[in-house]
């Protein structure tokens, strides 16, 4: 096991951080925390890189307790939001440090720089300053510092935040790529579900200082264990409504009802709460189990290739998303249809029924 | 109000330009209607904030002429044009309370204050702060700090036109879909000629009647989202808006039809012909590649699973090609083969869409 | 971001600076509250006298004058000091390059060694042949520092904001400049002007800084001691005679070892105390 987290806890004075946590991180693979600002994706990431320390409960990274060991001799990296480089070294040398200070014989150092600037596409900078750089060069750079090293673990704070849509886009189809088959267990701390859609392997949801589930990533964005976690992993926010089972009909309050089959249909008669992901209701009709809802537009919004909508259907607002671009008129009447199929059903408590 | 013009501006930093990339702004004239929602989209250094930076005042032009309803503004000072901007970085007057802030713009051009007051009112239910009007502003949030920003431009009625540089920067990502919307939402409201500037599409395609791309100072296209998705005028945007972006593949024009990997590829439109050693390429959206029986022979290389489809990447040869498939539709794995639709799929020639000669 | 290990080893590293304040301080303090409980006659013998002349400071005149006239400074050179750095801060080019000449003509009064300006003052304000107390009587003003404790005063006060305004301006210009273009930008679109701009932008943008710059001007100048002893030595009369300055006379001039004790412990307070309400009184401000 690579890392694992056991009962950890941090409080800082009243306040609690990271409520008791355990966690066994997925060995040599991607491991995404996804949630909100403030959920407690970076202190998660500090316990583990040892520059905060837990209240309580231990950390273990390859088999071994490093609850009290320093970060320096904790092998591993870490890569912030914020581009971090030495500024009065080059590319090269920044690339180079990691390797200094672990005392590599000159030849094996340059080897290993260059094929690190290789993958990273920082060839023809090596002899640049940071500053020189642009800034998804510069993370790049970082990047590469941490790729170097070789570390047990390698932990990711959003390194992507701060770059422009497109660099972000590019950097994320690669990074999956250059961590595999090194062995290394890589943590990635993101906000942004699709991200972690993206780079697949397993995630931990975070909300609150919680995690409240964790697991192959497309299995938890199928079958979310809670609805914190359904709202965690959607953008845009999945659509939650109150809704009344009797028998194996459902109905919404405003009388829209559709027939379910399956283990939601064997749990007791009651109010439950549905969510759907925005891109199963969509105006066009694509498959089975289909439920008309009819409401006033009241904001769209397009991103290059995806339609959104906000509806209003009685005093609820629904909100749509579908493929290609669709031009919606604010204000007026407007029929969706919603993938019955498809809706996740929570019990009073939040739990997941079906 | 006002429709604003720019009328063969360019702009440079250095003093004596002489090779294109010298200057920061390349020649362009364009035309804005009065109320109009318009976006400046492009990568970082592309020169769409020294733009907004001339089109505010913040910035003289080198050459060209800012216009405010036909009327010749370049010279002005950004206080005397009448326009308002939002930050990257909220700005808010600290030591005042939110009220005082929304009325600082109006008290500073001596507007009495029953009228302030009803105005401040009016924006501040529009921006839901009416809550908020007591407290001192440098409590707030950031969302909250911006939306004050937006507040001092919108409760004035002088107001030619308001910038937007980068507003959501610094807002948390499960709040900037809110305040996106309310931007939509205002605008629709108040009917002000609105420019934004940003990196990002979504912003820029759900904020904007009409999205400028530009990339190295130059325009690349101006269009409505439908133009810029279905209709490209540029692989480079083809590239930048949709994500994944568009196909770039590398082609042969023979006989006037169009070939990759030697097979003929059917296109919308008539191609022109290439100017000698023009670089030849085929551009065609992963929403509009699929797999078929027959068609361009390609490696399944990765499957990306985005959740409500998947994204999967193939190579044919050194060419990259993404194709968008549903989420529960079959992937085959290894050899496959892929075909393009035809009406979405263009001829480009050292970057410009090609059209019938 | 800063980010705290926790580690006890950098404790080792801190032992000797810990060491050394505890020496340097510490053991003089308690040594002035050994001698502040007792009286002597010479010889080194000391008797237990009590909270005896703490009572009697209390009760003194002269103590009262002292501190009176010890406040008094201090708050003229705060009332002047921080409003003229402000103004010269404000009047600082942010750019290009006169900012360095400007810097370093305002870090030069601060590198003068304090009893050297206090003599450089002395020659300066002499009546006769001083070119400031020479042109000030040249102009018809009948001006001599060593006899008029007007004269006295005015020559202390400005000796002290030609030293010292400095300090102010140079903190005051740390906090203008690191206000963001987009700031000015924003005032100058919602049509603010001067008055406004330094008011609800600079002024609370250099909030911390100024902190920082009054604290420190108004520790200084309540224990001020070498320049006006140099240059006038507590005269005319007592005129200028400033706690301080009356503290060495009583403790090291009249060898009144017990009632100089118990006043440095008096005057540590009243500096400890006065400090502490002006740091309270202006950081809750912010943190409101």
């Amino acid at each position: 096991m690579s890392a694992e987290l056991k009962a950890v806890v941090k409080r800082v004075g009243a306040e609690t951080h990271i409520y008791e946590t355990s966690v066994a991180l997925a060995d040599k693979g991607f491991n995404v925390l996804l949630g909100p600002t403030g959920a407690g994706k970076t202190t998660l990431i500090k316990l583990l890189a040892g520059l905060e320390k837990a209240t309580s409960g231990q950390i273990w990274i390859k088999g071994r307790d490093v609850t009290h060991v320093n970060t320096q001799r904790r092998n591993i990296s870490l890569v912030h939001q914020f581009f971090v480089n030495y500024p009065n070294m080059s590319v090269y040398e920044n690339i180079a440090s990691p390797l200094r200070v672990a005392g590599l014989r000159r030849q094996d150092r340059d080897r290993r720089v260059r094929e690190a600037a290789e993958l990273l596409k920082l060839t023809p900078m090596l002899n640049r300053r940071p500053s020189e750089l642009s800034g998804g060069q510069q993370q790049r750079t970082a990047l590469a510092r941490a790729i170097v090293k070789e570390a047990d673990l390698v932990l990711l704070d959003e390194p992507l935040a701060n770059l422009d849509y497109k660099l972000r886009e590019e950097l994320r189809d690669e990074l999956p790529k250059l961590f595999a088959g090194r062995g290394a267990t890589v943590v990635y701390a993101t906000s942004e579900p699709t991200e972690a859609l993206l780079l697949g392997g397993h995630t931990a949801t975070m909300q609150d200082g919680r995690v409240t589930h964790f697991g192959p990533t497309a299995e938890i964005y199928r079958a979310p264990a809670d609805l914190a976690t359904a709202e965690v992993f959607s953008d845009p926010p999945i659509n939650t409504a109150p809704v009344t089972k009797t028998g194996t009909r459902m109905t919404l309050d405003g009388g829209v009802g559709w027939t379910v089959s399956g283990p939601i249909a064997d749990v007791p008669d009651g109010t439950y709460t549905v969510g759907v992901r925005p891109h199963f209701i969509t105006p066009r009709a694509n498959g089975e189990g289909l439920v008309r809802l009819s409401g006033k537009v009241l904001i769209t919004e397009l991103s290059g290739s995806d339609s959104v909508a906000h509806f209003r259907v009685g005093r609820h607002v629904w909100v749509s998303q579908s493929r290609g671009i669709y031009q919606y008129r604010v204000g007026e009447m407007h029929d969706f249809l919603m993938d019955a199929d498809r809706c996740l059903y929570f019990d009073a408590k939040g739990m997941l029924v079906g | 109000m006002a429709r604003i013009g720019l009328s063969k501006l360019s702009h440079s930093y250095v003093p004596d330009p002489a090779a294109p990339a010298d200057w920061a702004i390349k020649e362009m004239d364009i035309e804005w209607s009065d109320g109009g929602a318009y976006a400046l989209l492009g990568p970082s250094g592309c020169g769409k904030t020294t733009l907004l930076n001339i089109i505010s005042g913040l910035v003289t032009p080198s050459r060209g002429s800012v216009l405010f309803n036909g009327v010749d503004v370049t010279r002005l000072p950004p206080e005397q044009r009448n326009i308002a901007q939002v930050f990257q970085f909220p700005v808010t007057y600290d030591t005042m309370s939110v009220y005082a802030n929304l009325a600082f713009p109006l008290r500073n051009r001596g507007i009495p204050d029953t009228q302030v007051q009803a105005r401040v009112r009016e924006i501040a239910d529009m921006l839901e702060l009416t809550d908020q009007l007591g407290r001192r502003a440098s409590g707030l949030a950031a969302d909250e700090k911006q939306k004050i920003s937006m507040g001092r431009g919108l409760v004035r009625q002088d107001v030619n036109a308001m910038m937007f540089d980068e507003p959501l920067t610094v807002i948390d990502p499960h709040l900037k879909w809110t305040l996106r919307s309310k931007l939509k939402e205002l605008h629709q409201r108040v009917g002000v000629t609105m420019i934004y500037v940003t990196h990002d599409q979504t912003e820029a395609l759900t904020f904007a009647d009409q999205v400028v791309v530009m990339q190295d100072g130059e325009v690349v296209q101006i269009g409505t989202p439908v133009d810029l998705f279905e209709r490209p005028a540029h692989t480079f945007v083809g590239h930048f808006i949709g994500s994944p972006g568009m196909n770039v593949l590398p082609c042969e024009i023979r006989s006037g039809g169009a070939f990759f990997a030697g097979r003929h590829i059917p296109v919308d439109a008539g191609i022109g012909v290439p100017k000698p050693g023009a670089r030849v390429e085929l551009g065609v959206r992963p929403e509009f590649t699929r797999f078929a029986d027959d068609g361009v022979p390609v490696t399944v290389i990765r499957v990306a699973d985005a959740g409500r489809h998947r994204i999967v990447e193939t190579r044919a040869g050194d060419t990259r090609i993404n194709l968008l498939v549903p989420e529960t539709a079959e992937v085959p794995t290894g050899d496959a083969c892929l075909a393009f639709d035809p009406a979405h799929t263009r001829v480009y020639m050292d970057g410009w869409v090609s059209e019938a000669a | 971001m800063a980010t705290k290990t926790d580690n006890n080893r950098a404790w080792l590293f801190v032992i000797p600076v810990v060491a050394l304040v505890a020496f340097n301080a510490l053991v003089p303090l308690m040594t002035v509250v050994n001698y502040s409980v007792q009286e002597t006659f010479g010889d080194n013998l000391f008797f237990w006298h009590g909270l005896g002349w703490f009572e009697d400071i209390l009760r003194s005149e002269r103590a009262h004058a002292a501190l009176g006239r010890q406040m008094l400074f201090t708050a003229i050179i705060l009332v002047i000091e921080v409003p003229l750095g402000v103004a010269i801060a404000l009047a600082m080019p942010r750019k290009g390059p006169w900012v360095s000449v400007c810097l370093v003509l305002m870090a030069l009064p601060l590198l003068i060694p304090w009893n050297v300006v206090g003599a450089m003052w002395n020659i300066l304000a002499l009546p006769d042949i001083g070119l400031l107390g020479h042109t000030i009587n040249a102009m018809g003003i009948d001006y001599n520092f060593t006899q008029q404790p007007i004269a006295a005063w005015f020559t202390m006060v400005l000796m002290d904001v030609w030293h010292w305004t400095s300090l102010v301006v140079l903190l005051a210009y740390a906090g203008l400049i690191s206000i963001p273009d987009a700031y000015y930008q924003a005032a100058k679109i919602d049509g603010a002007r001067g008055w406004a701009v330094f008011r609800h932008i600079q002024l609370p943008k250099m909030n911390r800084v100024l902190t920082i710059a009054i604290l420190l001007r108004f520790m200084d100048s309540f224990m001020v001691y070498t320049e006006p002893f140099v240059l006038t030595g507590g005269g005319p009369g007592n005129s200028t005679t400033l706690l301080s300055i009356d503290l060495v006379k009583m403790a090291v001039g009249q060898f009144d070892l017990g009632r100089g004790g118990a006043m440095s412990l008096i005057y540590f307070l009243i500096t400890l105390l006065v400090s502490w309400i002006f740091y309270t009184l202006m950081t809750r401000n912010e943190s409101q």
